[in-house]
């Protein structure tokens, strides 16, 4: 049993970490939908919901039928199912219900089913040996963590515009060099709390 | 253990995912029931009752009206253009490289991109009510250069197809991600309702053109049409000229046909432009038609230089240069134009210069 605080663990995994920065998962949405702030936005607070939704049902699942019937090798294709099947759902009741929301949200929902960091979130609880309380935290700040490295990275990127980038470094390249500026620049917050 | 945990895992994911998609199922039947919306055509002109939650080309489609689609609703092509007045919701991104911003000003849509979830008011051309779903008989073909075919479909059913010349068909031809619709001119006359003759030049790779040049006598073949918004000038003392390139032979044989089936003495210039003696069809049945309505001309032109072994007595260089030389100017005319796009463009500007006014100016681009 892991013994740190929940809101301990919600604070580390937006800062020290950080599941985009640190553990890079989530690089293709990250780099493929970073051009503009309020996409970007878009796409980090879909997200955060599905990563906090999700943690919260594959800890159940784990722990109460993965583990009870001694599932746990299924838990890879079983958490990918209950992802997309959430998602699905998640996308019906958006567009049923809110509309507005659907057109700013919807069209980031089905490239989220396939988002790394979203199944990595769900794994690293199960190896972390997290708590109902501490994957919540866990969820929340993970998702948090990403929207925001998402965003840094997309007004660097809108900067980005204006500035002369060595040609064969534009676009995606310059990207991922930023990204890894940025990945050093957060491992200044490194130490402060550490989590595993 | 050995085997047996296999199966167990196999079971009991394969459960799981029963469960997780009945689940979805479930929730579907509930989430995405808009009920009956109403759909209203042109204010008023067609009110129709559809199930809400698809799309508006599908419901279009399922009520028997038939919008142009080449891409069977994808939102690839971008022609199943319609304007929507009120109850389509914002437009979609997936929609932006398809709209310029005049339409979207105008609340131009694609419908197969807009979905049906309350009740909708939309505008499409009148001619589109007129549309209908044939289906027909391969009654024969020809082979009338080395690539291009003339397929002629005889309509099952004594179907019978009203159509204008110039207009078009959309043939359903199969592809490996369901059926797609490919545009062809009518090419055999009004006065042949009963008939639909398609002149098709093979595009390597492509699937409509590929689909077709297959067809043997006696095959089945659906299409919807008429469409195209081309209107014959119907004064007698409007001279009417014909440009065709590469294929576009279609709609003038068509118009040819029609015109001096109402009309015997009316005045018609036909220019068409080749490659090389080859390419060359129809030329025959126009010199024949020539000797028989004397106001009727017909021009090839190849523009390729000649092979030795070629023989030709006729026009050289690109079709706009001999349209050029045979045209008067300031006499009332109308033009129709089929060809590529470089083509219609040198043409449209010689006949410009003739004093054709560009809205008696019509073309078919490819």
């Amino acid at each position: 049993m892991n013994e740190t605080a929940a809101w301990v663990i919600f604070i580390a995994a937006i800062f020290t970490n950080n599941i985009l920065l640190t553990n890079f998962l989530g690089m293709c949405s990250f780099i493929a939908c970073s051009g503009q702030i309020k996409t970007s936005l878009g796409l980090g607070t879909a997200v955060i919901f599905v990563m906090i939704m999700t943690t919260m049902i594959n800890f159940v699942v784990y722990h109460f039928v993965l583990v009870p019937y001694s599932l746990v090798h299924l838990q890879y294709i079983v958490f990918i199912a209950v992802i997309a099947a959430f998602v699905q759902l998640v996308e019906m009741f958006v567009e049923r219900f809110s509309p507005k929301l659907y057109f700013a949200l919807g069209i980031f929902l089905p490239l989220i089913t396939v988002n790394c960091a979203i199944l990595g979130a769900s794994l690293f609880m199960i190896i972390r040996e997290y708590s109902f309380m501490q994957s919540v935290g866990f969820g929340l700040g993970a998702g948090i963590g990403w929207a925001v490295a998402i965003v840094l990275l997309a007004g660097l990127r809108q900067k980005m515009r204006y500035s002369h980038v060595p040609k064969c470094f534009e676009g995606v390249a310059i990207a991922m060099v930023v990204t890894g500026v940025l990945a050093m620049t957060f491992m200044g917050f490194a130490g402060m709390v550490a989590i595993q | 253990m050995g085997l047996s945990i296999y199966l167990y895992s196999v079971f009991s994911f394969s459960g799981l995912v029963i469960l997780l998609s009945a689940g979805l199922m479930i929730a579907e039947r509930f989430l995405i029931n808009y009920g009956i919306c109403k759909l209203d055509i042109n204010a008023g002109e067609k009110p129709l009752e559809v199930e809400g939650g698809q799309t508006l080309l599908s419901s279009l489609y399922a009520n028997e009206i038939f919008i142009p689609s080449a891409c069977g609703g994808k939102g690839s092509c971008g022609h199943c253009k319609v304007t929507v007045t009120s109850g389509g919701g914002p437009v979609l991104p997936t929609e932006l490289p398809y709209l310029t911003r005049k339409e979207i000003r105008s609340g131009m849509r694609l419908a197969c991109q807009v979905k049906v979830r309350e009740d909708i008011y939309i505008r499409i051309p009148t001619d589109y009510l007129n549309v209908k779903l044939f289906t027909s008989t391969v009654e024969s073909t020809r082979q009338l250069t080395h690539d291009i075919k003339e397929i002629r479909l005889k309509l099952d059913d004594s179907q019978e197809i009203s159509q204008r010349p110039g207009q078009y068909v959309q043939v359903q031809a199969p592809s490996p991600d369901g059926p797609v619709f490919r545009a062809y001119s009518i090419s055999s006359p009004v006065y042949e309702p009963t008939a639909v003759e398609l002149v098709v030049r093979l595009v390597p790779g492509g699937i409509g053109s590929t689909y077709l040049h297959n067809l043997s006598v006696d095959d089945q073949v659906s299409f919807t049409g008429p469409y195209g918004d081309f209107y014959l000038n119907e004064d007698p003392s409007v001279e009417i000229i014909c440009v065709g390139g590469g294929c576009g032979m279609a709609p003038m044989k068509n118009i040819i046909y029609t015109l001096y089936d109402r009309w015997p003495n009316r005045s018609c210039w036909l220019f068409f432009g080749c490659r090389s003696t080859e390419d060359i069809f129809y030329l025959e049945r126009f010199k024949d038609l020539e000797k028989k309505h004397p106001n009727f001309h017909v021009i090839y032109a190849l523009s390729d230089e000649l092979k030795p072994e070629e023989k030709w007595d006729g026009e050289t260089g690109f079709i706009h240069l001999a349209v050029d030389k045979y045209l008067e100017h300031g006499i009332p005319r109308q033009a129709f134009l089929c060809g590529p796009p470089l083509m219609i463009e040198a043409v449209t500007r010689v006949l410009e210069e003739k004093g054709i006014r560009p809205d008696d100016i019509f073309y078919d681009e490819f």
